[in-house]
Protein backbone atom coordinates (compact mmCIF):
# COMPACT_ATOMS: atom_id res chain seq x y z
CA UNK A 1 0.00 0.00 0.00
CA UNK A 2 2.45 2.45 1.17
CA UNK A 3 4.37 1.14 -1.93
CA UNK A 4 2.00 2.16 -4.49
CA UNK A 5 1.33 5.46 -2.82
CA UNK A 6 4.98 6.51 -3.23
CA UNK A 7 4.63 5.61 -6.70
CA UNK A 8 1.41 7.50 -7.14
CA UNK A 9 3.45 10.19 -5.67
CA UNK A 10 5.98 10.50 -7.82
CA UNK A 11 4.21 10.11 -11.20
CA UNK A 12 1.97 13.51 -9.77
CA UNK A 13 5.15 15.25 -9.00
CA UNK A 14 6.66 14.34 -12.68
CA UNK A 15 3.48 15.44 -14.38
CA UNK A 16 4.14 19.14 -12.26
CA UNK A 17 7.65 19.09 -13.28
CA UNK A 18 6.64 18.39 -16.90
CA UNK A 19 4.19 20.85 -16.25
CA UNK A 20 6.56 23.44 -15.15
CA UNK A 21 9.05 22.99 -17.56
CA UNK A 22 6.40 23.64 -20.25
CA UNK A 23 4.96 26.89 -19.01
CA UNK A 24 8.35 28.36 -18.00
CA UNK A 25 9.88 27.35 -21.56
CA UNK A 26 6.69 29.31 -23.11
CA UNK A 27 7.47 32.43 -21.04
CA UNK A 28 10.94 31.74 -21.85
CA UNK A 29 10.20 31.55 -25.62
CA UNK A 30 8.07 34.70 -25.87
CA UNK A 31 11.16 36.85 -24.35
CA UNK A 32 13.76 35.43 -26.56
CA UNK A 33 11.33 36.74 -29.32
CA UNK A 34 10.98 39.90 -28.31
CA UNK A 35 14.91 40.29 -27.79
CA UNK A 36 15.79 38.34 -30.34
CA UNK A 37 13.54 40.96 -32.89
CA UNK A 38 14.75 44.37 -30.89
CA UNK A 39 18.36 43.02 -31.11
CA UNK A 40 18.34 42.28 -34.70
CA UNK A 41 16.86 45.52 -35.34
CA UNK A 42 19.35 47.36 -33.65
CA UNK A 43 22.46 45.89 -34.69
CA UNK A 44 21.02 46.52 -38.09
CA UNK A 45 19.80 49.81 -37.67
CA UNK A 46 22.05 51.00 -35.62
CA UNK A 47 24.72 52.41 -38.04
CA UNK A 48 22.14 54.32 -40.43
CA UNK A 49 21.53 56.42 -37.18
CA UNK A 50 23.03 59.67 -36.43
CA UNK A 51 22.22 62.96 -35.55
CA UNK A 52 22.16 64.47 -39.13
CA UNK A 53 19.91 60.85 -40.05
CA UNK A 54 16.87 62.50 -37.33
CA UNK A 55 17.45 66.15 -38.17
CA UNK A 56 17.59 66.11 -41.84
CA UNK A 57 15.15 65.21 -44.90
CA UNK A 58 15.59 62.17 -47.33
CA UNK A 59 17.74 63.02 -50.45
CA UNK A 60 19.03 60.94 -53.60
CA UNK A 61 15.39 60.11 -53.97
CA UNK A 62 15.27 58.82 -50.68
CA UNK A 63 18.31 56.94 -51.32
CA UNK A 64 20.71 59.19 -48.69
CA UNK A 65 19.88 61.68 -46.46
CA UNK A 66 17.50 61.33 -42.92
CA UNK A 67 14.04 61.20 -42.50
CA UNK A 68 13.15 63.94 -40.31
CA UNK A 69 9.69 64.78 -42.29
CA UNK A 70 8.48 61.27 -40.93
CA UNK A 71 9.22 61.31 -37.54
CA UNK A 72 7.48 64.62 -37.54
CA UNK A 73 4.81 63.31 -38.99
CA UNK A 74 4.50 60.87 -36.67
CA UNK A 75 4.25 62.74 -34.01
CA UNK A 76 1.70 64.69 -35.59
CA UNK A 77 -0.32 61.77 -36.19
CA UNK A 78 -0.12 60.76 -32.89
CA UNK A 79 -0.88 64.11 -31.35
CA UNK A 80 -3.95 64.48 -33.63
CA UNK A 81 -5.29 60.65 -32.64
CA UNK A 82 -5.20 61.40 -29.35
CA UNK A 83 -6.85 64.80 -29.62
CA UNK A 84 -9.55 62.97 -31.26
CA UNK A 85 -9.52 59.48 -29.54
CA UNK A 86 -9.24 60.69 -25.96
CA UNK A 87 -11.55 63.08 -25.08
CA UNK A 88 -14.48 60.87 -27.00
CA UNK A 89 -13.31 57.82 -25.64
CA UNK A 90 -13.58 59.03 -22.07
CA UNK A 91 -16.94 60.80 -22.54
CA UNK A 92 -18.28 57.46 -23.89
CA UNK A 93 -16.93 55.53 -20.95
CA UNK A 94 -18.20 57.70 -18.64
CA UNK A 95 -21.68 57.80 -20.32
CA UNK A 96 -21.45 54.06 -20.34
CA UNK A 97 -20.49 53.21 -17.05
CA UNK A 98 -21.76 55.99 -15.08
CA UNK A 99 -24.99 57.43 -16.80
CA UNK A 100 -26.41 54.98 -18.79
CA UNK A 101 -29.18 52.70 -17.34
CA UNK A 102 -27.59 49.38 -17.22
CA UNK A 103 -29.61 47.21 -20.08
CA UNK A 104 -29.82 45.89 -23.42
CA UNK A 105 -28.95 49.29 -25.13
CA UNK A 106 -25.62 49.73 -22.95
CA UNK A 107 -25.13 45.83 -23.75
CA UNK A 108 -25.99 46.69 -27.88
CA UNK A 109 -23.69 49.55 -27.42
CA UNK A 110 -20.12 47.58 -25.71
CA UNK A 111 -21.01 44.74 -28.34
CA UNK A 112 -20.80 47.47 -31.18
CA UNK A 113 -16.81 48.83 -29.43
CA UNK A 114 -16.12 45.65 -29.19
CA UNK A 115 -16.46 44.55 -32.89
CA UNK A 116 -14.95 47.87 -33.97
CA UNK A 117 -11.72 46.75 -32.05
CA UNK A 118 -12.26 43.56 -34.25
CA UNK A 119 -12.09 45.56 -37.68
CA UNK A 120 -9.01 45.38 -39.39
CA UNK A 121 -6.96 48.51 -39.34
CA UNK A 122 -7.00 48.57 -43.45
CA UNK A 123 -11.02 48.99 -43.11
CA UNK A 124 -10.39 51.98 -41.03
CA UNK A 125 -8.36 53.10 -43.41
CA UNK A 126 -10.99 52.78 -46.46
CA UNK A 127 -13.08 54.63 -44.18
CA UNK A 128 -11.28 57.25 -43.75
CA UNK A 129 -10.16 57.05 -47.44
CA UNK A 130 -13.87 57.55 -48.02
CA UNK A 131 -15.30 59.46 -45.33
CA UNK A 132 -13.24 61.88 -44.52
CA UNK A 133 -10.90 62.44 -47.01
CA UNK A 134 -13.47 62.50 -49.95
CA UNK A 135 -16.99 62.98 -48.98
CA UNK A 136 -15.71 65.73 -46.29
CA UNK A 137 -12.60 66.88 -48.25
CA UNK A 138 -10.43 66.54 -46.01
CA UNK A 139 -7.98 65.52 -48.65
CA UNK A 140 -5.29 63.11 -47.54
CA UNK A 141 -4.12 65.31 -44.58
CA UNK A 142 -3.01 65.09 -41.55
CA UNK A 143 -6.94 66.25 -40.61
CA UNK A 144 -7.78 63.31 -41.95
CA UNK A 145 -5.15 60.95 -40.78
CA UNK A 146 -5.78 61.96 -37.22
CA UNK A 147 -9.79 61.18 -37.24
CA UNK A 148 -8.89 57.78 -38.45
CA UNK A 149 -6.26 56.85 -36.25
CA UNK A 150 -8.22 58.29 -33.76
CA UNK A 151 -11.39 55.98 -34.32
CA UNK A 152 -8.79 53.36 -34.59
CA UNK A 153 -7.58 53.68 -30.68
CA UNK A 154 -11.48 54.34 -29.88
CA UNK A 155 -12.12 51.17 -28.02
CA UNK A 156 -9.00 50.99 -26.39
CA UNK A 157 -9.59 53.65 -24.87
CA UNK A 158 -13.40 53.28 -24.15
CA UNK A 159 -12.46 49.82 -22.20
CA UNK A 160 -9.36 51.25 -20.57
CA UNK A 161 -11.46 54.14 -19.31
CA UNK A 162 -14.35 51.62 -18.55
CA UNK A 163 -12.12 49.41 -16.72
CA UNK A 164 -10.34 52.67 -14.57
CA UNK A 165 -13.84 53.79 -13.92
CA UNK A 166 -15.25 50.44 -12.40
CA UNK A 167 -12.31 50.41 -9.86
CA UNK A 168 -13.29 53.59 -8.59
CA UNK A 169 -15.00 52.41 -5.34
CA UNK A 170 -18.69 53.01 -5.37
CA UNK A 171 -18.21 54.41 -1.37
CA UNK A 172 -16.52 57.40 -3.10
CA UNK A 173 -19.41 58.37 -5.14
CA UNK A 174 -21.50 57.82 -2.11
CA UNK A 175 -19.88 59.85 0.00
CA UNK A 176 -19.87 62.42 -2.31
CA UNK A 177 -23.49 62.15 -3.19
CA UNK A 178 -24.36 62.14 0.62
CA UNK A 179 -22.66 65.56 0.72
CA UNK A 180 -25.32 67.05 -1.96
CA UNK A 181 -22.86 67.07 -4.74
CA UNK A 182 -23.65 66.60 -7.53
CA UNK A 183 -23.51 63.70 -10.23
CA UNK A 184 -21.77 66.03 -12.61
CA UNK A 185 -19.46 67.68 -9.77
CA UNK A 186 -19.04 63.56 -8.27
CA UNK A 187 -17.62 62.29 -11.41
CA UNK A 188 -15.74 65.96 -11.92
CA UNK A 189 -14.14 66.03 -8.79
CA UNK A 190 -14.27 62.63 -7.42
CA UNK A 191 -14.31 59.68 -10.00
CA UNK A 192 -12.19 61.68 -12.85
CA UNK A 193 -9.17 62.18 -10.81
CA UNK A 194 -9.42 59.03 -9.00
CA UNK A 195 -9.42 57.02 -12.70
CA UNK A 196 -7.32 58.88 -14.78
CA UNK A 197 -3.95 57.11 -14.16
CA UNK A 198 -6.01 54.10 -15.04
CA UNK A 199 -7.21 55.84 -18.19
CA UNK A 200 -4.13 56.95 -19.65
CA UNK A 201 -2.00 54.19 -18.89
CA UNK A 202 -4.11 51.86 -21.42
CA UNK A 203 -4.86 54.53 -23.24
CA UNK A 204 -1.51 55.78 -23.96
CA UNK A 205 -0.25 51.66 -24.87
CA UNK A 206 -3.24 51.80 -27.62
CA UNK A 207 -1.81 55.21 -28.79
CA UNK A 208 1.70 53.26 -29.18
CA UNK A 209 0.16 50.80 -31.20
CA UNK A 210 -1.57 53.25 -33.45
CA UNK A 211 1.82 54.91 -33.97
CA UNK A 212 3.26 52.19 -35.44
CA UNK A 213 0.26 51.19 -37.82
CA UNK A 214 0.58 51.98 -41.96
CA UNK A 215 -2.91 50.31 -43.07
CA UNK A 216 -4.70 53.54 -41.85
CA UNK A 217 -2.70 56.27 -42.81
CA UNK A 218 -1.53 55.12 -46.15
CA UNK A 219 -4.68 56.27 -47.55
CA UNK A 220 -5.67 59.12 -45.49
CA UNK A 221 -2.60 61.15 -44.37
CA UNK A 222 0.56 59.51 -45.47
CA UNK A 223 2.93 61.34 -48.44
CA UNK A 224 5.56 58.82 -50.63
CA UNK A 225 7.61 61.74 -50.37
CA UNK A 226 7.78 65.56 -49.19
CA UNK A 227 10.39 67.74 -48.40
CA UNK A 228 8.68 70.40 -46.58
CA UNK A 229 6.76 70.60 -43.45
CA UNK A 230 3.20 70.45 -42.78
CA UNK A 231 1.68 73.78 -42.32
CA UNK A 232 -1.60 72.94 -41.61
CA UNK A 233 -3.63 70.03 -40.46
CA UNK A 234 -4.58 69.79 -43.70
CA UNK A 235 -1.70 69.12 -45.68
CA UNK A 236 -0.01 65.90 -46.29
CA UNK A 237 2.99 64.12 -44.11
CA UNK A 238 5.66 61.31 -43.91
CA UNK A 239 5.07 59.14 -41.45
CA UNK A 240 7.57 56.56 -39.98
CA UNK A 241 5.38 53.50 -40.91
CA UNK A 242 4.90 53.92 -44.26
CA UNK A 243 7.53 55.39 -44.86
CA UNK A 244 9.51 51.88 -44.10
CA UNK A 245 6.57 50.57 -46.08
CA UNK A 246 7.47 52.41 -49.54
CA UNK A 247 11.64 51.91 -48.95
CA UNK A 248 11.11 48.38 -48.60
CA UNK A 249 8.73 47.72 -51.97
CA UNK A 250 8.60 50.47 -54.07
CA UNK A 251 11.56 53.01 -53.62
CA UNK A 252 14.24 53.69 -56.03
CA UNK A 253 16.35 51.20 -54.83
CA UNK A 254 15.14 49.02 -52.09
CA UNK A 255 18.48 46.63 -52.10
CA UNK A 256 20.73 49.87 -51.49
CA UNK A 257 18.70 51.50 -49.01
CA UNK A 258 18.43 48.37 -46.33
CA UNK A 259 20.19 50.25 -43.70
CA UNK A 260 18.32 53.24 -44.33
CA UNK A 261 15.26 50.94 -43.82
CA UNK A 262 16.61 49.66 -40.58
CA UNK A 263 17.29 52.55 -39.16
CA UNK A 264 13.88 53.42 -39.41
CA UNK A 265 12.58 50.72 -38.20
CA UNK A 266 14.59 50.91 -35.05
CA UNK A 267 13.50 55.16 -34.53
CA UNK A 268 9.80 53.77 -35.22
CA UNK A 269 10.32 50.74 -32.39
CA UNK A 270 12.10 53.94 -29.98
CA UNK A 271 9.42 56.16 -30.41
CA UNK A 272 6.58 53.24 -29.62
CA UNK A 273 8.87 52.09 -26.78
CA UNK A 274 9.31 55.38 -25.80
CA UNK A 275 5.33 55.87 -25.74
CA UNK A 276 4.74 52.95 -23.50
CA UNK A 277 7.45 54.18 -21.25
CA UNK A 278 5.44 56.87 -20.67
CA UNK A 279 2.20 54.59 -19.43
CA UNK A 280 4.83 52.30 -17.09
CA UNK A 281 6.00 55.14 -15.75
CA UNK A 282 2.30 56.73 -14.87
CA UNK A 283 1.15 53.14 -13.50
CA UNK A 284 4.15 53.01 -11.05
CA UNK A 285 3.42 56.35 -10.13
CA UNK A 286 -0.25 55.43 -9.87
CA UNK A 287 0.62 52.48 -7.63
CA UNK A 288 2.64 54.38 -5.25
CA UNK A 289 -0.12 56.61 -4.76
CA UNK A 290 -3.15 54.70 -4.51
CA UNK A 291 -4.24 53.73 -1.27
CA UNK A 292 -7.68 51.66 -1.12
CA UNK B 1 -46.97 68.51 11.95
CA UNK B 2 -46.07 68.48 15.47
CA UNK B 3 -42.97 70.99 16.05
CA UNK B 4 -41.10 67.84 17.05
CA UNK B 5 -41.30 66.04 14.61
CA UNK B 6 -38.64 66.53 11.93
CA UNK B 7 -39.85 63.38 9.39
CA UNK B 8 -42.58 61.78 8.95
CA UNK B 9 -43.35 58.26 7.22
CA UNK B 10 -46.71 57.80 6.16
CA UNK B 11 -47.81 54.01 3.99
CA UNK B 12 -44.25 53.41 2.64
CA UNK B 13 -43.88 50.53 0.54
CA UNK B 14 -40.10 50.31 -1.15
CA UNK B 15 -39.18 47.82 -3.75
CA UNK B 16 -35.85 46.24 -5.45
CA UNK B 17 -37.39 45.49 -8.41
CA UNK B 18 -40.30 42.79 -7.64
CA UNK B 19 -39.36 42.10 -4.14
CA UNK B 20 -40.67 44.29 -1.20
CA UNK B 21 -37.85 45.36 1.19
CA UNK B 22 -40.33 47.59 2.99
CA UNK B 23 -44.42 47.19 3.88
CA UNK B 24 -46.56 50.04 4.72
CA UNK B 25 -44.12 51.51 7.35
CA UNK B 26 -45.48 54.81 9.34
CA UNK B 27 -43.14 56.09 11.52
CA UNK B 28 -42.32 59.56 12.90
CA UNK B 29 -38.70 60.98 13.76
CA UNK B 30 -38.21 63.34 16.43
CA UNK B 31 -36.03 66.67 16.25
CA UNK B 32 -32.73 66.45 18.49
CA UNK B 33 -33.17 62.82 19.02
CA UNK B 34 -31.30 59.91 18.44
CA UNK B 35 -33.59 57.39 16.92
CA UNK B 36 -31.83 53.76 16.61
CA UNK B 37 -32.96 51.57 14.22
CA UNK B 38 -32.99 47.83 15.08
CA UNK B 39 -33.15 44.12 13.68
CA UNK B 40 -31.75 41.44 11.99
CA UNK B 41 -29.57 41.38 8.57
CA UNK B 42 -32.19 41.99 6.24
CA UNK B 43 -34.72 43.27 7.93
CA UNK B 44 -35.00 46.67 6.06
CA UNK B 45 -33.27 49.04 8.64
CA UNK B 46 -30.69 50.48 6.04
CA UNK B 47 -32.57 50.55 3.31
CA UNK B 48 -34.82 52.60 5.35
CA UNK B 49 -32.07 54.80 6.19
CA UNK B 50 -31.14 55.16 2.96
CA UNK B 51 -34.64 56.43 1.53
CA UNK B 52 -34.27 58.98 3.37
CA UNK B 53 -31.49 61.01 1.66
CA UNK B 54 -32.65 59.31 -1.45
CA UNK B 55 -30.04 57.37 -1.50
CA UNK B 56 -31.41 54.41 -2.67
CA UNK B 57 -31.92 56.37 -6.01
CA UNK B 58 -28.57 55.20 -7.59
CA UNK B 59 -29.68 51.73 -7.69
CA UNK B 60 -31.54 51.10 -10.71
CA UNK B 61 -34.84 49.94 -10.47
CA UNK B 62 -35.96 50.66 -6.92
CA UNK B 63 -39.76 52.17 -6.39
CA UNK B 64 -40.87 53.59 -3.65
CA UNK B 65 -44.56 54.23 -2.64
CA UNK B 66 -46.15 56.74 -0.12
CA UNK B 67 -44.90 59.61 1.16
CA UNK B 68 -41.69 61.16 3.30
CA UNK B 69 -42.37 64.56 5.07
CA UNK B 70 -39.55 66.34 5.80
CA UNK B 71 -40.23 70.38 6.37
CA UNK B 72 -43.97 69.63 5.31
CA UNK B 73 -42.73 68.24 1.92
CA UNK B 74 -43.00 64.99 0.72
CA UNK B 75 -39.25 64.57 -0.27
CA UNK B 76 -40.02 62.07 -3.24
CA UNK B 77 -42.36 64.51 -4.84
CA UNK B 78 -41.32 65.13 -8.19
CA UNK B 79 -40.36 68.61 -8.15
CA UNK B 80 -37.48 67.80 -4.77
CA UNK B 81 -34.53 67.65 -5.99
CA UNK B 82 -32.52 65.02 -4.60
CA UNK B 83 -29.32 66.55 -4.06
CA UNK B 84 -31.34 69.35 -2.05
CA UNK B 85 -32.62 66.65 0.10
CA UNK B 86 -28.85 65.34 0.48
CA UNK B 87 -27.43 68.92 1.68
CA UNK B 88 -30.21 68.77 4.39
CA UNK B 89 -30.16 65.21 5.34
CA UNK B 90 -26.32 64.58 5.92
CA UNK B 91 -24.90 60.53 6.08
CA UNK B 92 -22.08 58.65 8.01
CA UNK B 93 -21.72 55.12 6.55
CA UNK B 94 -20.47 51.51 7.58
CA UNK B 95 -17.54 51.42 6.50
CA UNK B 96 -15.13 54.88 6.96
CA UNK B 97 -14.78 56.22 3.18
CA UNK B 98 -12.85 59.35 3.39
CA UNK B 99 -12.04 60.98 0.30
CA UNK B 100 -7.89 60.45 -1.45
CA UNK B 101 -7.70 64.12 -0.20
CA UNK B 102 -6.09 65.78 2.45
CA UNK B 103 -7.74 65.88 5.92
CA UNK B 104 -8.30 69.14 5.01
CA UNK B 105 -9.68 69.08 1.82
CA UNK B 106 -12.33 66.38 2.47
CA UNK B 107 -13.89 68.64 5.04
CA UNK B 108 -13.74 71.60 2.86
CA UNK B 109 -14.96 69.30 -0.22
CA UNK B 110 -19.01 69.60 0.37
CA UNK B 111 -19.34 73.02 1.17
CA UNK B 112 -16.35 74.57 -1.08
CA UNK B 113 -19.17 72.56 -3.96
CA UNK B 114 -22.16 73.77 -2.37
CA UNK B 115 -20.95 77.39 -1.92
CA UNK B 116 -21.61 76.87 1.83
CA UNK B 117 -19.20 79.03 4.22
CA UNK B 118 -16.78 79.42 1.57
CA UNK B 119 -16.18 82.93 3.80
CA UNK B 120 -13.98 81.36 5.73
CA UNK B 121 -13.74 77.71 5.33
CA UNK B 122 -10.53 77.55 7.58
CA UNK B 123 -13.02 78.51 11.00
CA UNK B 124 -15.44 76.04 9.40
CA UNK B 125 -13.26 72.89 9.18
CA UNK B 126 -11.70 73.79 12.48
CA UNK B 127 -15.49 73.75 13.84
CA UNK B 128 -16.39 70.57 12.22
CA UNK B 129 -13.44 68.79 13.26
CA UNK B 130 -13.98 70.09 17.25
CA UNK B 131 -17.75 69.01 16.42
CA UNK B 132 -16.36 65.20 15.93
CA UNK B 133 -13.48 65.23 18.70
CA UNK B 134 -10.95 65.36 15.89
CA UNK B 135 -9.38 68.13 16.00
CA UNK B 136 -6.78 67.84 18.49
CA UNK B 137 -5.55 64.69 17.06
CA UNK B 138 -5.19 65.85 13.27
CA UNK B 139 -4.69 70.40 13.57
CA UNK B 140 -1.10 69.75 12.94
CA UNK B 141 -1.63 67.08 10.02
CA UNK B 142 -4.22 69.01 8.22
CA UNK B 143 -2.35 68.68 5.20
CA UNK B 144 -1.44 65.07 5.39
CA UNK B 145 -3.49 62.65 3.17
CA UNK B 146 -6.93 61.37 4.93
CA UNK B 147 -5.77 57.62 4.24
CA UNK B 148 -2.92 57.82 6.81
CA UNK B 149 -5.08 57.72 9.41
CA UNK B 150 -6.84 54.86 11.63
CA UNK B 151 -10.30 53.65 11.04
CA UNK B 152 -11.82 55.12 14.29
CA UNK B 153 -10.04 58.93 12.72
CA UNK B 154 -11.79 58.16 9.28
CA UNK B 155 -14.80 57.54 10.72
CA UNK B 156 -14.82 60.72 12.99
CA UNK B 157 -13.44 62.72 10.10
CA UNK B 158 -16.69 61.17 8.23
CA UNK B 159 -18.46 62.52 10.73
CA UNK B 160 -16.74 66.10 10.51
CA UNK B 161 -17.14 66.03 6.90
CA UNK B 162 -21.03 65.40 6.99
CA UNK B 163 -20.98 68.11 9.56
CA UNK B 164 -19.12 70.72 7.46
CA UNK B 165 -22.39 70.86 5.63
CA UNK B 166 -24.17 71.60 8.29
CA UNK B 167 -27.31 68.95 8.14
CA UNK B 168 -30.85 68.84 10.08
CA UNK B 169 -30.25 65.12 10.22
CA UNK B 170 -27.34 63.05 10.42
CA UNK B 171 -27.90 59.37 9.52
CA UNK B 172 -25.45 56.64 10.58
CA UNK B 173 -25.57 53.42 9.15
CA UNK B 174 -23.60 51.05 11.46
CA UNK B 175 -20.82 53.53 12.13
CA UNK B 176 -18.81 51.56 14.52
CA UNK B 177 -19.49 48.26 12.96
CA UNK B 178 -16.12 48.25 11.19
CA UNK B 179 -14.27 49.77 14.54
CA UNK B 180 -12.64 49.01 17.09
CA UNK B 181 -13.85 49.01 20.67
CA UNK B 182 -12.12 52.20 22.04
CA UNK B 183 -12.86 54.11 18.74
CA UNK B 184 -16.57 52.91 18.77
CA UNK B 185 -16.86 54.68 22.64
CA UNK B 186 -15.52 57.88 21.28
CA UNK B 187 -18.22 57.65 18.50
CA UNK B 188 -20.85 56.70 20.95
CA UNK B 189 -19.69 60.27 22.93
CA UNK B 190 -19.73 62.06 20.09
CA UNK B 191 -22.73 61.21 19.02
CA UNK B 192 -24.75 61.89 22.53
CA UNK B 193 -22.50 65.50 22.10
CA UNK B 194 -24.37 65.73 18.63
CA UNK B 195 -28.07 65.32 19.44
CA UNK B 196 -28.21 69.25 21.42
CA UNK B 197 -27.86 70.50 17.12
CA UNK B 198 -28.36 67.69 15.42
CA UNK B 199 -31.70 64.70 14.87
CA UNK B 200 -29.62 61.31 14.29
CA UNK B 201 -31.12 58.01 13.12
CA UNK B 202 -28.78 55.01 13.28
CA UNK B 203 -28.92 51.77 12.06
CA UNK B 204 -27.04 48.90 14.61
CA UNK B 205 -26.22 45.57 14.73
CA UNK B 206 -25.23 46.11 18.71
CA UNK B 207 -27.99 46.21 21.44
CA UNK B 208 -25.63 47.80 23.54
CA UNK B 209 -25.29 50.60 21.57
CA UNK B 210 -28.68 51.16 20.90
CA UNK B 211 -29.84 50.69 24.48
CA UNK B 212 -26.81 53.23 25.29
CA UNK B 213 -27.42 56.18 23.05
CA UNK B 214 -30.19 56.30 21.62
CA UNK B 215 -33.74 57.86 23.07
CA UNK B 216 -36.36 55.97 20.80
CA UNK B 217 -36.03 52.58 19.02
CA UNK B 218 -37.74 51.04 16.45
CA UNK B 219 -37.46 47.20 16.05
CA UNK B 220 -37.83 45.81 12.21
CA UNK B 221 -38.42 42.10 11.18
CA UNK B 222 -38.32 41.42 7.01
CA UNK B 223 -39.61 45.09 6.18
CA UNK B 224 -41.99 45.61 8.84
CA UNK B 225 -41.79 47.64 11.54
CA UNK B 226 -42.93 45.64 14.45
CA UNK B 227 -42.26 47.85 17.59
CA UNK B 228 -41.12 51.73 17.87
CA UNK B 229 -41.32 52.89 21.49
CA UNK B 230 -38.84 54.83 23.88
CA UNK B 231 -35.32 52.76 24.14
CA UNK B 232 -35.92 52.53 27.24
CA UNK B 233 -39.12 50.48 27.30
CA UNK B 234 -38.41 48.65 24.31
CA UNK B 235 -35.04 47.01 26.49
CA UNK B 236 -37.25 46.59 29.62
CA UNK B 237 -40.49 46.07 28.87
CA UNK B 238 -41.08 45.82 24.93
CA UNK B 239 -44.92 45.76 24.40
CA UNK B 240 -44.12 42.91 21.29
CA UNK B 241 -43.16 39.02 22.15
CA UNK B 242 -41.11 39.44 18.36
CA UNK B 243 -39.16 42.50 19.88
CA UNK B 244 -38.56 40.93 23.21
CA UNK B 245 -37.03 37.78 21.33
CA UNK B 246 -34.75 39.61 19.41
CA UNK B 247 -33.62 42.14 21.98
CA UNK B 248 -32.53 38.71 24.62
CA UNK B 249 -31.04 36.61 21.55
CA UNK B 250 -33.52 34.28 21.79
CA UNK B 251 -33.54 34.47 17.45
CA UNK B 252 -31.47 37.24 15.11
Amino acid sequence: MALSMNTSMKWRYLKQHIFFAMVRASALIIALALGGLVFYIFYNGIGAISWEFITKPPTHSMTEGGIMPAILGTIYLTLGAIAVGLPLGIASAIYLTEYARQGRIVRLIKVGINCLAGVPSVVFGLFGLGFFVIFLKFGSSILSGSLTLGFLILPTIIGASEEALKAVPQTFREASLSLGVSKWQTIYRIVLPNALPGILTGSILGIGRAAGETAPIMFTAAAYFTAKLPGSVFDEVMALPYHIYVLATAGTNIEATRPIQFGTVLVLVAVVLGIDLVAIIIRSYMRRNKRW
Amino acid sequence: MDSNVIIKMNNVNFYYGASQALTDISMTFRKNKVTALIGPSGCGKSTLLRLLNRMNDLIDGTRVEGEILFEEKNIYASNVDPVEIRRKIGMVFQKPNPFPKTIYNNISYGPKLNGVGTTDMDTLVEQSLKQAVLWDEVKDILNKSAMNLSGGQQQRLCIARALAMKPDILLMDEPTSALDPISTAKIEELIEGLKKNYTIIIVTHNMQQAARISDETAFFYIGNLIEYNETEKIFTKPDVKQTEDYITGRFG
